[in-house]
């Protein structure tokens, strides 16, 4: 094994943090965690709605940081209306709008709120979203806002230094996409990830099983699958035209041909629930796999899809 | 690699002429138009004055259009070009090959660098390292002992395909 030891303690000095998620995965139990659409109103029905769903059976609900750069309600009122009825979001910041003095101040405000999951991402760029003119910010990138957090969570203290005043219990997670090159490097910035404070991963959405099983070997090569909780990426494909959509529009998704074929060839009509049948293949092979500790899903517009695939690929019961 | 070479000794050069070489100065003018183009030309050098192109496979990491200083983005496309410029190979994928071509420095890759400090956008990077400038931080942002972790990852895990 080439990690070394000091790493490790590193990683033990992470305080608990009263997350449910972080009990789940600690506990060993399969986790199952989603994704919010987040709605285009200021309703906060349409978040209720979406969660009551949700959180019957995730032990995490996603709010989504203007994913794709698209608009939505923001991820911060989302965690906020979430919290309010007692479920547990994992509120996701990205780096592309809000720079370092903005960052750490929603940290602050989001663990006053209840909110005991962080997932540091970096964020797709404006020129994938609806408002291509806007200013980029990327002030920081994902592992200097992971360290960042990690930082004001373990010795308390601002990037400048200054002091925070209270108990900051935070669990701290990060994204990986093994899908995408460099592939021998992706093992690599998983540990440095790994390094900087992340305590679990959600992937990206895993189409291609076989890239995947080889990226957890190399995982597991370097002993980081005990390191860190990883939950792996999934979602249905809700026809051939969204697939073709999701491949060719959304930075960051690889769909393998023997997926697009298998859903061209379907009906139309029938694509959603093939879809849905590929979503539960995958999730019953990665399960397999060493080092996968749950499962992320992922479904756009189609929540109620997400609670017939956690029970076809006998998830249930959860509690 | 050449390039790694070409660094030592420009460090080696320098180094006599701290002194001289101070922040604001005349010399330091002189330097920023040298920089500009110098590394201009050969890196495309974006002078954000904190120069770390020795731990990123000497290729500018702030070519990157998100300004990345820490690894690759997930939207990579299969031909291993940007997310953003689809026309340009990610800068990131560059990076990768650059550091496995370093023998010296390659593996400083792993290290995790601190936030950009704006502030020495323009400015002489030389300059700043010889007087520690790019490297003034309040907190500590990693240790020696965690550098000394991950570097050997870095090759470890290349050397098992
Ligand atoms: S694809 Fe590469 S160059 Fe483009 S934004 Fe991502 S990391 Fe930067």
């Amino acid at each position: 094994m080439l990690w070394n030891l000091s790493l490790e303690g590193q990683m033990k000095k992470n305080k608990s943090s009263m997350s449910q998620l972080e009990q789940v995965l600690k506990s060993g139990r399969f986790a199952i965690t989603s994704e919010l659409n987040p709605p285009d109103s200021a309703d906060p029905e349409d978040v209720n709605r979406a969660a009551m769903i949700l959180a019957g059976f995730c032990d995490g609900i996603n709010a989504v940081d203007a994913s794709g750069a698209n608009c939505h309600m923001s991820s911060m009122s989302i965690c906020a209306l979430l919290t309010r009825v007692g479920y547990e979001p994992v509120y996701q910041i990205s780096c592309r709008d809000r720079n370092r003095i903005a960052i750490q101040g929603d940290i602050l405000g989001a663990a006053a709120m209840g909110v005991r999951n962080l997932l540091c991402i970096t964020g797709d760029d404006v020129s994938a979203g609806d408002q291509p003119g806007a200013k980029p910010v990327f002030d920081f990138d994902s592992i200097q806002l992971l360290r960042t957090a990690q930082m004001m969570r373990d010795e308390r203290v601002f990037l400048s230094g200054r002091k925070i005043t209270s108990e900051l219990p935070l669990f701290l997670g990060a994204a990986a996409n093994p899908f995408v090159l460099p592939y021998d490097w992706r093992p690599k910035r998983l540990a440095k990830k790994i390094a900087a404070g992340a305590q679990f991963i959600q992937t990206q959405y895993c189409f291609d099983v076989e890239r995947f099983r080889e990226y957890m070997r190399q995982v597991r090569d370097m002993g980081l699958h005990e390191q860190v909780y990883i939950l792996v990426g999934v979602g249905p494909l809700r026809s051939y035209r969204a697939a073709n959509f999701m491949r060719t529009k959304v930075p960051g998704i690889v769909i393998p041909d023997e997926i697009m074929d298998r859903v061209k060839k379907t009906p139309k009509e029938r694509q959603q629930a093939e879809g849905k049948k590929i979503c539960v293949e995958i999730i019953q092979q990665v399960r397999e796999i060493e080092g996968v500790a749950g499962v992320h899903i992922m479904a756009y517009r189609q929540e109620e899809l997400v609670t017939e695939i956690v029970q076809e690929a006998g998830l249930l019961p959860r509690r | 690699m050449v390039l790694e070479w070409i660094y030592d000794l420009t460090y080696a050069l320098l180094k006599p002429f701290k002194k001289f070489l101070k922040p604001n100065s005349f010399a330091e003018k002189a330097m920023i138009s040298i920089e500009k183009v110098g590394k201009g030309v050969v890196f495309d050098c974006q002078m954000c004055g904190q120069c770390i192109l020795h731990s990123t496979g000497m290729v500018c990491s702030m070519n990157c259009p998100k300004n990345l200083r820490n690894g690759p983005c997930g939207g990579v496309r299969l031909n291993g070009h940007c997310e953003v410029k689809p026309e340009q190979t990610c800068v990131w994928v560059k990076i990768y090959e650059g550091s496995l071509a370093s023998p010296k420095y390659g593996s400083e890759i792993m290290w995790i660098q601190p936030p950009v400090d704006r502030t020495l956008q323009d400015s002489s990077s030389w300059v700043n390292l010889l007087h520690g400038i790019d490297q003034k931080m309040k907190t500590v942002w990693q240790t020696q002992d965690e550098k000394d972790a991950l570097e050997p990852i870095f090759r470890g895990s290349n050397e098992k395909e």
